[in-house]
């Protein structure tokens, strides 16, 4: 789906993802469908679909909301299930829409949707206010270090437009906000249903200084959510062509994976971990055509001047910024599935392209949603609860802190025998690097 | 700092990439679809990126319905020689000459008959991937999609109980008899998809260009005149400018009038287009639940 202005074709300079979340009811979905719909990236057919299901169940009226309400299980129940992907471009940016759902069970749907967000949304009904969702939704924003947030007062048509009310939402928001990591915030005073101040400005809100939702989510400046500080290329697959006719593919051996982290160059030093070998990149190969050069989040195949003990789930890294390496590991986690977790028991942990046994050796605390503070020594984690644990690892894993680098800080637990995904976890800074003095790094 | 920066298209790219790795790295027996569609010419290019200078590391495979429009299988024959993969041909018609596709009495579309098709032909193989083109922002059911969409060993898709995804971390997992259908073209709109066309300068089949063709009017589209549900002699037939804007079956896939004779017209006609592709395919709109019901199936 993209934009029918013109302007589409000219060259779009970057992404935007970013996710909306709120309680049930405050407005996401019609919210997604007044920027489609306003921005004029909706279609004939469907515009028509949704004339031709208002005339069978809406008595007439157009409901923005069924736009993105999918599924026929949520048209039966009335409500969003899942996580939903929307589409759209300006001829200033091109824009990813994760719709995530507002109730507390579907927690997991919200971590799903952000992980990846340069902004979130939340949605705050202004005659309810601050509710216990929007501290959670926010908190979670905070957790996943989503860099901005706008937190946007929707239904200001039946507060009257109020300016204090909008003040007073604001300052309730700002009580909990220096308890989170989240340095960008917006507020803005929003009508979903009747378009006020998401395209378009509102004549009902000459208090409100700007922008409109829209030119906000076009000009947030998102500098580089890409750490460029220490290499580390996670291998995926090694690359052997085992051409017996052609005899430079016949040696060839290439490390293929996506940039992690920082900058490399041919002729740099680099290391292989768990191997613990050193070797110089020889070439940056991509099918068009080696490189001098490459970065972070580039997916690329290297050749190295040594053959080294190298498989999928090794990490090559850079002879700066050492990550830390260790099976002991400490981490939050917000638990995904109705099993909770279980001390003692084993998962899969999957951390970049590797795949390791874990063991939840300590749950250190709880979060309690309503206050946001920790409650130490829990019996349990249950499905969406956010807490702080101590895993063991039977290799050592080679890693960085969540906030020093969303990709080599972040991991999925994988419940054994029914492989269902139950946990995402982001890694406390470690304290332990690895030590580059001698000529070996062996972990 | 702006050195080290992707533009859109190099950022749907290199995460593309990541995913058709995981999929090398977690699987044992995985295939590609390919179709000689669009979508599925990019997926080929992108495996070529990921994989290259080694062989894919993957047979394709193409369930043929019979009533593909000829240009397009000619086109993916010819593909799959000139990369030096391994091409798998299944044909619905098989599968019902041995009773696994049984259409329903008066049923012509060959659309859901793909189903038991397809479900055979991994059974066949014991592929336990199959990597496909399809993207989110085709349809609402599609919008839901993982990345790595789960089956069970029916073949279903059960959307309420999908994997969370999160970050770039894929739960590849499956047991024996299950299955995985990976999109490395989620997050892919079909003005990207052109756009990559147009920069990678890849060939497509020349249906996607405007030529002349008989078509007949039928439920409000343009329809190819074929021999299998030939015209009837109260039905508009004419000659057109036509061309595909998304390719179903030949009996299906409604003609466009277009002028667009190269990538760059077509990307100047989606630009100003008022209506989606999947607008001019008969199948999906039969009803509103109609995608997520074959899906539910084991559709793609
Ligand atoms: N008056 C008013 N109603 C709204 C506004 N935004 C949404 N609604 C209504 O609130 C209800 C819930 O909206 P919906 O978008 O389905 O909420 P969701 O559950 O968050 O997706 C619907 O009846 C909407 O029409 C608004 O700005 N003003």
């Amino acid at each position: 789906m993209v934009s029918a202005t013109p302007f589409a074709t000219h060259p779009v300079v970057d992404i935007l993802r970013f996710n909306t979340c709120g309680s049930v009811d405050d407005g996401k979905s019609t919210l997604i469908g007044r920027l489609l719909y306003d921005s004029k990236s909706l279609m004939e057919d469907q515009i028509e679909a949704l004339e031709r299901s208002a005339d069978i169940t809406g008595g007439g009226q157009i409901n923005l909301a069924n736009l993105t309400d999918g599924l026929r299980a949520e048209r039966e129940q009335g409500i969003t299930i899942d996580v939903a992907y929307r589409y759209f471009a300006t001829p200033r940016r091109k824009f990813i829409i994760a719709d995530t759902p507002g109730h507390v069970q579907y927690t997991r749907n919200m971590v799903t949707g952000a992980s990846a967000a340069n902004l979130s949304i939340v949605l705050v009904d202004a005659r309810a206010g601050i509710i216990e969702q929007s501290r959670r939704h926010t908190c979670i924003a905070s957790l996943l270090r989503i860099p901005h947030l706008v937190v946007a007062i929707n239904k200001m048509d039946l507060v009257g437009w109020s300016e204090a009310r909008f003040q007073e939402i604001r300052a309730q928001f700002e009580e909990f906000l220096p308890r989170l990591d989240i340095k960008d915030v917006k507020f803005i005073p929003i009508s979903a249903l009747n378009g006020d101040n998401v395209v378009e400005p509102s004549k009902h809100t000459p208090w409100h200084p700007g922008p409109t939702l829209l030119s906000h989510l076009e000009t947030v400046h998102i500098a580089s959510d890409w750490n460029l500080n220490g290499f580390r290329l996670p291998v995926q697959w090694v690359n052997r062509p085992n051409c017996p006719t052609n005899s430079r593919l016949h040696d060839f051996r290439g490390f293929s994976g996506q940039i992690a982290g920082g900058i490399i160059r041919v002729g740099q030093k680099v290391i292989a971990l768990p191997a613990g070998m050193t070797s110089t990149v020889k070439e940056i190969w991509t099918l068009d055509g080696s490189v001098q050069e490459a970065f972070c989040p580039q997916s690329i195949t290297l050749v190295l001047d040594h053959d080294i003990d190298i498989s999928r789930g090794s990490m090559i890294i850079g002879l700066d910024n050492l990550p830390g390496a260790n099976v002991n590991l400490q981490a939050k986690v917000c638990w995904m599935h109705p099993r909770p977790l279980q001390r003692g028991k084993k998962y899969w942990l999957k951390h970049t392209s590797n795949m390791v046994q874990a063991v939840v050796t300590e749950i250190e605390h709880r979060i309690d949603m309503a206050t946001l503070e920790p409650q130490a020594a829990p019996s349990e984690l249950a499905l969406n609860d956010i807490g702080e644990i101590q895993i063991r690892t039977a290799k050592p894993l080679v890693y960085d802190g969540y906030a020093t680098n969303r990709l080599t800080g972040s991991f999925i637990l994988i419940e054994q025998g029914t492989n269902a995904t139950v946990a995402a976890g982001m890694l406390m800074p470690p304290h332990e690097i690895v030590k580059p003095e001698n000529g070996d790094y062996v972990i | 700092m702006s050195n080290y920066h992707l533009d859109h298209l190099q950022h749907l790219e290199t995460e593309a990439i990541h995913v058709m790795r995981e999929v090398a790295g977690e699987f044992e027996r995985p295939a590609l679809l390919f179709s000689g569609g669009k979508d599925s010419i990019c997926l080929l290019r992108l495996a070529e990126k990921a994989f290259r200078p080694s062989d894919l590391p993957m047979p394709l495979l193409n369930v043929d319905t019979g009533h593909h429009f000829p240009e397009l299988n000619d086109f993916r024959d010819r593909r799959a020689v000139q990369l030096g993969a391994k091409l798998i041909i299944r044909k619905v018609e098989d599968a019902i000459a041995k009773g696994i596709a049984v259409p329903a009495t008066g049923e012509v579309g060959r659309n859901k008959l793909q189903i038991p098709t397809l479900l055979a032909a991994i059974e066949e193989f014991r592929f336990d991937c199959c990597i496909g083109g399809a993207r989110r922002d085709e349809e609402k059911a599609r919008a839901k999609e993982r990345f790595f969409s789960f089956r069970d060993s029916f073949g279903q898709w059960d959307p309420k109980n999908q994997r969370p995804e999160i970050w770039n971390l894929y739960n590849a997992r499956i047991n024996p008899g299950e299955n995985m259908r990976v999109f490395p073209l989620s997050n892919w709109t079909e003005m990207d998809v052109w756009e990559y066309i147009q920069r990678e300068k890849l060939e497509v089949p020349t249906i996607y260009f405007s030529h002349r063709r008989k078509c007949v009017r039928r439920v409000g589209q343009w329809l190819p005149v074929t021999d299998i549900i030939p015209p009837k002699p109260n039905e508009e037939v004419r000659e057109l400018v036509v061309r595909v804007r998304t390719i179903g079956d030949i009996i299906s896939t409604g003609m466009i009038e277009s002028p667009a004779k190269s990538v760059e017209d077509i990307i100047t006609e989606i630009a100003a287009a008022r209506v989606t592709e999947r607008g001019s395919r008969a199948d999906d709109k039969t009803s509103e639940a109609a995608m997520e019901d074959r899906k539910k199936a084991g559709y793609f």
